[in-house]
């Protein structure tokens, strides 16, 4: 049976000079998965797609492609990565970009496919120099799925696009999961991870800091902020997390309203209570600043 | 194969895309004819066939400098280069394209040289040493291959431009391209059998006409051709080992 894994990195590590942009990172991509890979800028997110795509090497740990090692081209037969958008070669025009890289694998999609899914069916003689900057990143991305791959790579698929742009370009990955191909989707829109991803991968200084589902992350989107300045705290209920700074007593919570009950009822000396909200953002910032420390 | 002719063609048509890069490495080549050759060696029939030999060689020489030493450079500058990595070929078919598509070039930037000299000086040659000529080009291509290669992968493109200009008329001269046979600067002869050009127009020389090639320049030449292999694999691993370890 071939297994379910298309792609696993096994406490990767990569160093560069004296910095370690991964360290120890674990991580499977298995078949049908459209994963969602998050984190600040510098949290790694490029080199572990580099390490994917066999454009760097690792400097301990393991990374398999399709079980194999993603340097040898003959693993990357079932990959499709977009290029930066900015990479195209500019005196080029759309169809020898498209026509180029289907000549690197055996059964490519057609050309007027390529161009009909991403919108881009009267371009196709265009040099990519002339296009504008949304035509260019749809080409960008097209590229990636001109070889029918089982797995695709794609780095910050939609940014700077406008809304509708953006809503077709999901369309066009939504139908390609829907036909049971796999994604690793880097974005710094979280917006775009929710509306895509079913499992998400938040790295921070190098390490998976949170490795869920999207519901599990939207859960923590749920939890609130009670702050409060007392002494000591009794025992509380549904208590995710407490923290203590500038005299003040933070406690993430996922059930804020039977929290302060417990609170009041403990009789527990306090003041200045304050509850807010905590966006999916402030938790996935909360995650990766905590790592930092 | 299919994929290394799938690279020359895309190498070929992004460099055509600038017509002026193309006219560039065309013009130098047949100016010089026109000017220097034409009117100074161009009714003595043995004197033309060996200056067009020699513009041949300038012209394989600064082509194969300029458009590897820069192309490569630039290349390497772009986020496309590393995109192509992803793609399930090794380095090798992209490598082989830009070399099929340099040769190419070097030939366009040659058939005006051969036009000019058929039609405009008495310079003769017999089919078959045309045909041998051909092959000698390829020949001849190799070390300035290598050092174009060197120089596109140790150097970011401004200064790879910068040193392709600077190196490419010194070897010119020194190698003795812009004089007859034994016409050169006293100096100039001298040292010429140690310049990588003078082994390289020699070739060209006893393939057009009757020159016997020295021993010397030949070693040179081949100690060159090895020497300018050892560095380009060098640049290359050095920028590989920068950009993709």
């Amino acid at each position: 049976m071939m297994s379910d894994v298309l792609a696993r990195a096994e406490s990767a590590s990569r160093r560069y000079g004296g910095v370690l942009a991964l360290d120890a990172v674990t991580v499977d991509i298995r078949r049908g998965e459209i994963v969602g890979l998050l984190g600040p800028n510098g949290a790694g997110k490029t080199t572990l797609v580099n390490l994917f795509v066999g454009l760097r090497r690792l400097t301990s740990g393991r990374v398999e492609l399709f079980g194999g090692d993603p340097r040898r081209a003959e693993n990357r037969r079932h990959i499709g990565v977009t290029p930066q958008e900015t990479g195209l070669p500019p005196m080029m025009r759309v169809r020898e970009c498209v026509d180029y890289v289907a000549a690197h694998y055996a059964d490519p999609l057609p050309l007027a496919e390529v161009l009909s899914r991403f919108g881009l069916d009267d371009l196709a003689r265009r040099q990519t120099g002339g296009l504008s900057g949304g035509q260019r990143r749809r080409l960008a991305v097209a590229l990636a799925f001109v070889g029918r791959p089982r797995l695709v790579f794609l780095d910050e698929p939609t940014a700077g696009l406008d809304v509708q742009a953006r809503h077709t370009l999901w369309e066009a990955i939504r139908a390609y999961h829907a036909d049971g191909g796999t994604v690793l989707l880097t974005s710094h829109y979280l917006e775009e991870v929710e509306a895509l991803a079913e499992r998400v991968v938040v790295l921070g200084g190098g390490r998976v800091l949170a490795d869920d589902t999207v519901a599990a992350v939207r859960g923590l989107a749920g939890v609130r902020r009670v702050s409060l300045s007392a002494p000591t705290l009794p025992a509380l209920p549904d208590v995710v997390r407490v923290e203590r700074s500038d005299g003040r007593t933070h406690v993430l919570t996922t059930d804020a309203d039977r929290l302060v009950r417990a609170l009041v009822g403990s009789g527990t000396e306090f003041r200045d209570l304050e509850i807010r909200p905590t966006s999916l953002e402030e938790a996935f910032i909360t995650l990766t600043e905590g790592a930092r420390t | 194969m299919r994929l290394a002719l799938v690279n020359a063609r895309f190498t070929f048509l992004e460099t055509i895309r600038i017509p002026i890069a193309v006219i560039g490495t065309v013009f130098f080549p047949a100016a010089t004819m026109i000017f220097f050759v034409v009117p100074f060696a161009g009714g003595d029939p043995v004197g033309a066939t060996f200056a067009t030999a020699s513009m041949v060689t300038f012209a394989i020489m600064s082509t194969n400098l300029f458009q590897y030493g820069i192309g490569v450079a630039e290349d390497r500058a772009q986020p496309w280069d590393p995109y192509t990595r992803t793609l399930p070929a090794g380095p090798g078919p992209r490598f082989a394209g830009r070399v099929l598509c340099g040769l190419l070039f070097t030939y366009v930037a040659l058939a005006p040289v051969v036009v000019i000299a058929a039609f405009f000086t008495a310079a003769t040659v017999a089919p078959y040493r045309l045909l041998l000529a051909a092959g000698t080009i390829v020949v001849v291509a190799v070390p300035f291959t290598l050092l174009g290669l060197t120089i596109g992968y140790a150097l970011p493109s401004k200064a790879a431009i910068a040193v392709a200009q600077v190196l490419f008329f010194p070897l010119a001269f020194a190698g003795g391209l812009l004089s007859a046979p034994g016409q050169a600067p006293g100096w100039v002869e001298t040292i010429a059998p140690y310049v990588p050009t003078r082994g390289a127009v020699e070739l060209m020389w006893t393939t057009v006409g009757a020159f016997p090639v020295s021993g010397r320049a030949m070693v040179s030449l081949a100690a060159w051709t090895v020497a300018f292999g050892a560095a380009a694999v060098w640049a290359y691993r050095r920028d590989e080992g920068r950009r993709f370890r």
